[in-house]
C-alpha cells in the first residue's frame, strides 16, 4: 500500500469520487508553485505535478506553455525534486504523482532518480512517452520501491491492448477520455462511462478520467462515470491569467472548491 | 538484435530497437496508430505487387535510376581517388525525399487513409510530400515551423500550388522539432483518418526502418551501377547526415561488406565546439525524443537545445536510430563540417561540375574535399548529391553579401 492505494479505498468506503489536480512544478515560479500546491491539497485527492520539457508532445498548447514557463525561470529536474521535498515536509498525507517526459528522467539518471523519488515520498510516475513496450528500464525499479508506474488507457485500444497495459498497469488507470491532447474540447460523457465500464470489469485498479475536463458540469458528468477525475489544463490556465493579481490563491482554491461539490454532490 | 549477430543488416529487432536506440516512446494515445502503420508496412514489404507499382513510379514519375556519374573534373582537380556522385539531385522534386514519399503514400493507401500529414523544416520534405499528394488526390497538410515559413517562402508557395496546406506552427521554439511535435499532436486527434507521412529515418519504430527500406533504392542502384562501371565495390561512401535518410539510404545495401568504408557527415555549424551546430553525434548524447531514442543536442538537464546549420535540411536536434547504433558499433564513421567548409565545396562544384549541389550534400563534398587528395587513385569513393541547390541561391547570395 501506498499513499495512493490508501486514498482510493478511503474514497471507495466513503463513497466518493477523487479530484485529482495537474499543475507544472515552476509555474509561474517554484516558490509561487509550492504553494499552489499546498493550495490545492486542501481540496485535492491527489496531486499531479508536472515536470516540465521543452517537447511535451502529448500536450496542448495551455500546458506546452506552463513547461516553457518554468524552463524560463530555470525549473530543472532537480529543483522539480526540491518543490516535493519542501512539500512533503508540511504534508505527509496527500498522494503526489509526477507527470511528464522520459528525456529528463534518463539524463537525471533513472536509479537515482527513482531512489530520490522513494526517498521525498513520491508515490506514482506518469512517463508519458514510456509505453508498456519500452518500461523495462524504468517501471519495474519504479514497482520495486513501492512507486506506482500509472497507465494511460485511450478511446482507441483495443482488446489486446487493453490486456497488455491492464497486465502491467500499478496505482490507478488513467483513462484519456478525448483522443487527443491535453486541454482539448470535452468528452462525450456516454461514450467514456461504457468504455470505462467495461475496463472496470477487468481490474480492480480505479480508473480516472483526464484529458478535456475543464468545468465543475464536465467533472460532473465524467465523475458519474468513472473513479476521479484529472483537471489540469483549466487550472494552469487560471494560473497563467493571474499575472500580477494577488488573487490566485484564493481564485484555484474556489475552483478546486467548485469541481471537489461537482463530483461529491 | 535478433537473428543473424554477424550481420549489419538483420535490426531493427521486433520492437524496434537498433542495439540500444530505436523502440517507440510514444504516448500511450499513439500506440493503437504506430501498431497498425507497422502491421501495413510489413504487409506491404512481403508483398510483390506493392514493390512492383513502387518501382514502376519511381522510373517514370521520380525518373530512377538517378545516374551514377564519374566526376572527372573533380576527381583531376583532387588528384587522388577516384570520385563518383550518385546523381539523386536529378529526381523529381530535386532531391531523394520524393523516395521515402512515394512508398509512404502507397502504404498510407492500403491503409485506407484519406488525409496526409507532414513536418518540415527547409521544405523540401514538404514539396515532396505535397508533390505525391497531388498525384494521389489526397489532401495534405504541412506542419512547418513559423520561423521557416518566413525563411523558406519559395518552397511554401511550391507546396501551395501543389494543393497542400501550410500551417505555421508557433508553438516551442517555432523551428523544425515543434513541427514535428505539432504533428504528431494532430496525428493524435485525427487518427481515424490520418496518415503521417515523417520526413527522414526517424520517429517510432517503424518510420526508421520503413524509410530506410524505400531509400536504400539509392544503394541498391549504385551496387548495380558500381558492378557495370567498375565490375567491383566502392572502397568508400560519403554522404551528409541531418537525420540521415540519404545517408542510410546509401549505406545500408553495403554495410555487410567490409570493405567497403562510410562516412557520414554531420552539419557542424559554426563548429562543434560551439553551441551553434546540428552535430547530434559528435555533440550531443542519448536520449529520448520523437518516438525515439537516439543522439540529441539537449542541456544537463534532458532539455532539448536548437540546432544550428546553414542547411536547412540538416537542421534537425537529432539523428535516425541506425546511425546512432552504427556510430557506437563504429561501422559507419560520422564526422562533422562546418558552414563555411560546405559554402566552399558549394561553390568549388558548381564551377568545376557545372552542379549547383544543394547546401546538405555541400557538407559531403565538403568530406570529399579533405579526403580524397590522399588517397591512391584506385580508390573509388561514391557520394551521395542528394539534392540540387535551386532552393539554396538565397541563403548562398546572403553569406556572399549578393543582393539578388
Amino acid at each position: 500500500m501506498n499513499r495512493i492505494d490508501t486514498c482510493f479505498s478511503a474514497l471507495k468506503a466513503a463513497g466518493k469520487k477523487a479530484l485529482v489536480t495537474f499543475t507544472m512544478a515552476g509555474d509561474p515560479d517554484e516558490k509561487t508553485s509550492l504553494e499552489i500546491l499546498h493550495t490545492l491539497a486542501q481540496k485535492a485527492d491527489i496531486l499531479e505535478i508536472g515536470m516540465p520539457f521543452t517537447d511535451p508532445m502529448a500536450d496542448g498548447p495551455v500546458i506546452q506553455a506552463a513547461g516553457l514557463r518554468a524552463l524560463a525561470g530555470g525549473t530543472t529536474l532537480k529543483s522539480t525534486l526540491f518543490i516535493v521535498q519542501q512539500f512533503r515536509s508540511k504534508n505527509k498525507d496527500t498522494p503526489i504523482v509526477l507527470m511528464g517526459y522520459f528525456n529528463p528522467v534518463l539524463q537525471y539518471g533513472v536509479d537515482k532518480f527513482i531512489n530520490d523519488c522513494k526517498e521525498l515520498g513520491v508515490d506514482g510516475l506518469i512517463i508519458v512517452d514510456i509505453p508498456p513496450e519500452e518500461a523495462g528500464e524504468i517501471a519495474p525499479k519504479a514497482q520495486q520501491n513501492n512507486i506506482a508506474f500509472i497507465r494511460l488507457l485511450t478511446p482507441t485500444a483495443d482488446q489486446s491492448r487493453l490486456d497488455k497495459i491492464l497486465g502491467v498497469a500499478s496505482g490507478f488507470l488513467y483513462y484519456v477520455s478525448v483522443a487527443g491532447i491535453t486541454g482539448t474540447a470535452s468528452a462525450d460523457p456516454k461514450v467514456v462511462g461504457a468504455h470505462i465500464a467495461s475496463i472496470k470489469k477487468q481490474t480492480s485498479l480505479p480508473v480516472v478520467a483526464g484529458f478535456g475536463i475543464k468545468t465543475p458540469q464536465d467533472a460532473k458528468a465524467m465523475a458519474a462515470v468513472a473513479d476521479g477525475i484529472v483537471v489540469g489544463s483549466a487550472l494552469v490556465q487560471t494560473i497563467e491569467s493571474a499575472g500580477e493579481k494577488h488573487t490566485l490563491a484564493k481564485d484555484l482554491e474556489e475552483q478546486a472548491a467548485a469541481l471537489l461539490e461537482a463530483i461529491r454532490a | 538484435m535478433k537473428t543473424n549477430t554477424n550481420s549489419y543488416r538483420s535490426g531493427p529487432d521486433e520492437n524496434g530497437h537498433f542495439g540500444a536506440y530505436g523502440g517507440r516512446y510514444v504516448a500511450e494515445t499513439l500506440m493503437p496508430l504506430i501498431l497498425d502503420v507497422e502491421k501495413a508496412w510489413h504487409a506491404a514489404r512481403d508483398d510483390d505487387a506493392f514493390w512492383k507499382e513502387f518501382h514502376a513510379l519511381a522510373a517514370d514519375f521520380i525518373g530512377r535510376p538517378s545516374p551514377l556519374y564519374y566526376a572527372k573534373k573533380t576527381t583531376e582537380h583532387l588528384g587522388g581517388a577516384k570520385v563518383y556522385f550518385k546523381r539523386d539531385e536529378l529526381n523529381h522534386t530535386g532531391a531523394h525525399k520524393i523516395n521515402h514519399c512515394l512508398g509512404q503514400i502507397l502504404v498510407a493507401r492500403r491503409m485506407g487513409k484519406t488525409r496526409i500529414i507532414a513536418e518540415t523544416g527547409a521544405g523540401q520534405h514538404g514539396v515532396a510530400t505535397a508533390t505525391v499528394c497531388a498525384l494521389f488526390d489526397l489532401p495534405c497538410t504541412v506542419f512547418m515551423g513559423a520561423e521557416d515559413v518566413e525563411r523558406q517562402k519559395p518552397n511554401v508557395f511550391r507546396m501551395k500550388l501543389l494543393g497542400a496546406e501550410v500551417i505555421p506552427v508557433t508553438s516551442g521554439s517555432s523551428t523544425l522539432k515543434d513541427a514535428m511535435n505539432e504533428a504528431l499532436r494532430y496525428w493524435v486527434a485525427n487518427v481515424h483518418d490520418t496518415y503521417y507521412l515523417i520526413g527522414t529515418v526517424a520517429g517510432p519504430h517503424p518510420y526508421p526502418e520503413m524509410v530506410r527500406d524505400f531509400q536504400s533504392v539509392i544503394g541498391n542502384e549504385l551496387r548495380e551501377q558500381m558492378r557495370q562501371k567498375e565490375g567491383r565495390l566502392p572502397d568508400s561512401l560519403v554522404a551528409c547526415i541531418g537525420g540521415g535518410s540519404n545517408a542510410m539510404g546509401l549505406f545500408h545495401p553495403f554495410l555487410d561488406d567490409s570493405g567497403v568504408k562510410m562516412y557520414g557527415v554531420e552539419a557542424g555549424g559554426h563548429g562543434v565546439m560551439t553551441n551553434k551546430h546540428a552535430a547530434s553525434l559528435s555533440g550531443g548524447k542519448p536520449g529520448v525524443l520523437h518516438g525515439m531514442k537516439s543522439y540529441f543536442l539537449q542541456n544537463d538537464d534532458g532539455q532539448i537545445t536548437e540546432a544550428h546549420s546553414i542547411s536547412a535540411g540538416l537542421d534537425y536536434p537529432g539523428i535516425g536510430p541506425e546511425h546512432a547504433w552504427l556510430y557506437d558499433e563504429k561501422r559507419v564513421e560520422y564526422v562533422s563540417v562546418t558552414d563555411d567548409e560546405a559554402l566552399e565545396a558549394f561553390k568549388l562544384m558548381a564551377k568545376l561540375e557545372g552542379i549547383i549541389p544543394a547546401l546538405e550534400p555541400s557538407h559531403a563534398f565538403a568530406h570529399v574535399i579533405k579526403t580524397a587528395p590522399s588517397l591512391p587513385k584506385d580508390h573509388i569513393m561514391v557520394m551521395n548529391l542528394c539534392g540540387r541547390g535551386d532552393k539554396d541561391i538565397f541563403t548562398v547570395a546572403e553569406k556572399l553579401n549578393v543582393t539578388i
